[in-house]
């Protein structure tokens, strides 16, 4: 669903907008309040194949991905496929410490982050100072 | 096979090799601490040098002189004491008296034999010791397993009860942060959150707490003739506003009557957590039916759901603690992962077992089968954990 936005923040005359994936609805509830009072508007999508929906319907400014979606590996197939659509669509991949999830896959080497093409990552939990300095520097331009 | 290092200790060269001669070719059998055992063995002329060979490489079973010229057995048994070793000593003299043995235990010789020795003595003797030594250390073993076990529970329960708890914290400051303006209803879908996982902390803690009084056997249980088929009509009853909201239909199939002898809140805990898993597990519109049958000896209940199912994988790890299956289906589902851990457990009280049939996508069928007059065996087992 598409939030109103509140023209405030760094988005003053061209609200921007940012496709929130994450299969925890906590975390997205909280993150999507915070970007919407920054001034975005933001998409959300619980799943690879939602989000793939919603970036049926339009294109967003800037995507933040969740690695772990109904795969461990659900959000690294969705940032492939986000790029290989349209390389200059900023990503920003969100992941859990590995010992906090007890999964065995992570991405941590810089050859495997190159890869997958993200053009931020960020560990959870993550500081929304971070996230929002993170956007800043991808949306400038 | 085992080996053990056995050390002899005599001033006398010809008990020395009379005793490594009879010792040396003899496996052990231990069929009681399912082991076979073989011995390396060493030996010392006196008790100074006994404790420079034990420094140096500590042996297992040591069988010491109580009368050597130097250093006297005794001696040597004190030493060994205070540095506290993981051995045991067999003392071996030629003035059997009860004075001598005494002292011999008191000072800490696990056995006491004289001498002349017979071949067969010393083998007794020396397979007492081991069967002792080797049990002793099995049981050191397993008591630090329990303890990793614990430690582990704690920290699953450490990072269970955070996680809600810093969603909670991180949803209230955004509230006091005024983050979505000042109208009051732009936080209803926060305060929500809040509230559901706030449920999901006081499950977790009711669930916790049903969990140790179990496993403590602190509680009395109170054995009492009770009917099972009116504890399930009314465990059903309680299951039904959840399971009307989501248009479930609740079906019970049991006799009038059926009567066990069983703790009345045991059987209500293996209900309502069955019963609350076939409505949380379930899709709209579903059913919920319960079963309830018994014979002369056993009584069966069976809960079926028209849910989402459980993969064979995941079935086979179910009734362990804090397992909740993570799938698409499952994630907006709160639970403790421990629901199901208690009911197996409680069975168990009751020469029971819990099992599942299950398929993905069209439901699952939980089976509990009990004992209607549990043994005093298993009635016993209550004042002990049940893991």
């Amino acid at each position: 669903m598409i939030q109103s936005d509140k023209t405030s923040g760094d988005a003053v005359n061209h609200p921007k907008t940012v496709l929130l994936v994450d299969d925890d609805l906590d975390y997205r509830t909280a993150i999507r309040a915070q970007l919407v009072s920054a001034g975005f508007q933001v998409i959300d999508a619980e799943s690879v194949s939602e989000a793939k929906a919603r970036l049926e319907e339009c294109r967003p400014d800037l995507a933040i991905v969740d690695l772990m979606l109904e795969e461990s590996d659900g959000g690294f197939s969705l940032c492939y496929q986000i790029k290989k659509r349209d390389a200059s669509l900023p990503v920003i991949m969100v992941s859990a410490v590995t010992s906090e999830t007890g999964l065995d896959f992570d991405v941590t080497t810089r050859e495997e982050r190159s890869w997958i093409r993200a053009d931020a990552w960020l560990a959870k939990p993550i500081r929304f100072e971070q996230l929002m300095a993170e956007i800043k520097k991808l949306l400038k331009d | 096979m085992e080996t053990l290092r056995l050390l002899v200790v005599d001033d006398e060269a010809g008990i020395r090799h009379s005793i490594t001669r009879a010792l040396r070719s003899y496996d052990v059998q231990l069929p009681e601490v399912d082991t076979e055992v073989r011995f390396d063995i060493e030996s010392a002329s006196s008790g100074e040098e006994a404790l420079r060979l034990v420094e140096a490489s500590p042996p297992d079973i040591i069988l010491l002189d109580y009368k050597m010229s130097g250093m006297s057995g005794l001696e040597v048994l004190q030493k060994l004491q205070e540095q506290s070793r993981d051995l045991l000593v067999i003392m071996v003299t030629a003035f059997a008296t009860i004075e001598t043995a005494v002292r011999a235990t008191k000072s800490g010789a696990f056995d006491f034999i004289t001498k002349p020795l017979t071949p067969e003595e010393l083998k007794s003797a020396v397979r007492k010791t081991t069967c002792h030594l080797v049990a002793q250390r099995k049981a050191r073993k397993l008591s630090e397993e329990k303890r990793r076990i614990r430690f582990e529970f704690i920290r699953v329960l450490g990072h269970e009860l955070k996680a809600p708890l810093g969603v909670i914290e991180s949803y209230l400051k955004l509230v006091q942060n005024r983050i979505s303006g000042p109208e009051i209803a732009a936080y209803d879908e926060m305060v929500g959150r809040c509230l559901a996982r706030a449920e999901g902390m006081r499950k977790l803690i009711d669930d916790l707490l049903d969990l140790t009084r179990i496993e403590s056997g602190e509680k009395k249980r109170e054995l009492v003739s009770i009917d099972v088929a009116e504890v399930a009509r009314a465990a059903l009853e309680a299951q039904k506003p959840g399971a009307d909201q989501r248009g479930i239909s609740t079906s019970l199939r049991a006799p009038e009557a059926l009567e066990m002898v069983a703790d009345r809140g045991e059987i209500e805990i293996i209900l309502s957590n069955l019963l609350s898993n076939g409505v949380k597990y379930n899709r709209d519109g579903g059913q919920l039916h319960v079963e309830l049958d018994g014979d002369d000896r056993t009584i069966r209940l069976a809960v079926r759901d028209t849910g989402i199912g459980i993969g064979p994988d995941d079935a086979a790890k179910l009734f362990d603690d804090f397992v909740r299956i993570k799938n698409e289906s499952t994630r907006n589902i709160l639970g403790s992962g421990l629901g199901l851990s208690i009911v197996k457990k409680i069975a168990k009280l009751y020469g029971g077992k819990v099992s599942v049939q299950s398929e993905l996508g069209a439901g699952s069928t939980f089976t509990v089968v009990l004992e209607r007059r549990p043994a005093e065996a298993a009635a016993d087992q209550l004042a002990r954990p049940v893991a």
